[in-house]
């Protein structure tokens, strides 16, 4: 079998650092010692297989899935983009995995004991693949700003977690989804943990005519870049 | 012209319900668990599980792990179909969160070499709140001396940091099993790739 393009390597001029002390958590939890190089001829490991059989009807839909009685309270959004590489070349049929909070900022999490109300409409996760074009769609509820303890009075932003793993194992991302605009990105440390010139990437455009669903939901459009193929010298 | 990349944001304290809901206890199906190979699967059965330590040592409940392989051949899983027929998927996830004494385990078979000059190896994916990013890991094996001697991923790192990328094998009475723990920082920091 022939080898497989390689990858790209991780652009750390793009991605926050491991110790990054204004998110207190990392100044224990963060490697310490430079990482060890390994070849990209190594490094060629693809994605773990899974197929459209494995994602159930309604779980890209947030405002659905954990329905029991009604429908969650909050304002509908639809969450829409591509995942694209480097070269802006489309992922196809790759799995994008998301979890949220609710409306109030509360996570079905039992560890989150934020004094806001769960939903009983709401469980805040979901999953999809990409079609052939790496367009990902979701619908789901415009999640709430929570409380943490990082720094006095400290707020998250409100937020949509994100999971991909792309083509290979080496693309695998774990993200968050931001909303532009919002007051309290100035403040937060986790999303100023990304450098300035990458920072854009995090943020979703209100965009009215992704939607399909006029007078029905806020339509978001966030695209994610994962890292491409690898470049040969006499491509460079 | 490049695309930027799309930074990592950390994983957070609350992924669980959304990532590992099964183990969890949460009522949404799992695509990937901890368990990678069903009995009927070729190879050697093994345990592999182990303990995260931040920087004062301390057990990390809120860790999540991924792992990928290949099969005891040294093949890695090419499709859906080919995983449901053998019963070996090769990819499998675990929060550190639910075991009493807060140890991830997977439930696994020994992989082969997935190349000539290459020792038996497990990729490990590393990330838990207070990571901005993930770390990739190897995990290698201790019954694997002249292998893992000759390994050049394993010949790349300082001689005297490879010894946390070594798994000990134990014969419990389930079975066998390889105890791998992950240090993030201090004297014994595990060794991370940038890959």
């Amino acid at each position: 079998m022939p080898a497989k393009p390689s990858i790209a390597p991780r652009d750390w001029a793009s991605q926050p650092p491991y110790l990054y002390p204004g998110y207190k958590s990392t100044v224990k939890r963060g490697p310490t010692r430079p990482l060890v190089p390994l070849t990209s001829a190594l490094a060629q490991r693809n994605a773990p297989v899974y197929g459209h059989d494995d994602i159930g009807p309604l779980d890209h839909d947030l405002t659905r899935n954990a329905a029991r009685n009604g429908a969650p309270l909050g304002e509908r959004i639809v969450v829409t983009g591509r995942v694209l590489d480097e070269d802006g070349q489309p992922a196809a049929h790759t799995l994008v995995e998301i979890w949220q909070a609710n409306a109030a900022g509360r996570y079905v999490h039992k560890a989150d004991q934020h004094n806001a109300p769960l939903d009983p409409n709401f469980l805040g996760a979901g999953r999809c693949l990409t079609d052939q074009d790496g367009r990902y769609r979701f619908l789901t509820v415009k999640p709430g700003a929570y409380p943490w303890q990082n720094h006095p009075n400290g707020w998250r932003p409100n937020h949509i977690h994100f999971s991909l793993f792309g083509q290979h194992f080496a693309s695998r991302l774990v993200t968050q989804m931001y909303f532009s605009g919002d007051p309290l990105l100035a403040l937060d440390p986790i999303y100023l943990s990304a450098p300035e010139r990458a920072r854009e990437r995090l943020l979703s455009r209100l965009n009215l005519d992704v939607v399909g669903e006029a007078g029905f939901a806020l339509g978001f459009e966030f695209d994610i870049v994962l890292r491409g193929p690898h470049q040969t010298p006499a491509e460079a | 012209m490049k695309l930027i990349q799309t930074p990592s944001q950390t994983v957070g304290p609350y992924f669980a319900y959304g990532l590992t809901s099964e183990q969890y206890g949460y009522d949404f199906r799992s695509l990937f668990g901890p368990v990678l190979a069903e009995p009927q699967a070729a190879g050697e059965h093994i345990r592999l599980s182990g303990r995260v330590f931040d920087g004062d040592g301390v057990p990390v409940p809120d860790a999540m792990l991924e792992i990928r392989q290949a099969d005891a051949e040294g093949r890695f899983v090419a499709s859906r179909a080919e995983a449901l027929a053998s019963g070996f998927r090769g990819f499998g996830r675990c929060g550190t969160g639910t075991h009493p004494s807060l140890h991830y385990w997977f439930d696994t078979v020994k992989p082969g070499a997935a190349a000539p000059g290459e020792a038996p190896c497990i990729d490990l994916i590393v990330t838990m709140r207070g990571m901005l990013l993930h770390a990739f890991t190897r995990v290698y094996f201790d019954d694997e001396r002249e292998a893992n001697a000759r390994d050049p991923v394993l010949g790349a790192v300082p001689a005297e940091r490879r010894a946390t990328l070594v798994a000990r094998r134990e014969a419990q009475p389930g079975g066998v099993s390889y105890r791998f723990d992950i240090r993030m920082q201090g004297a014994k920091e595990t060794v991370f790739f940038d890959l």
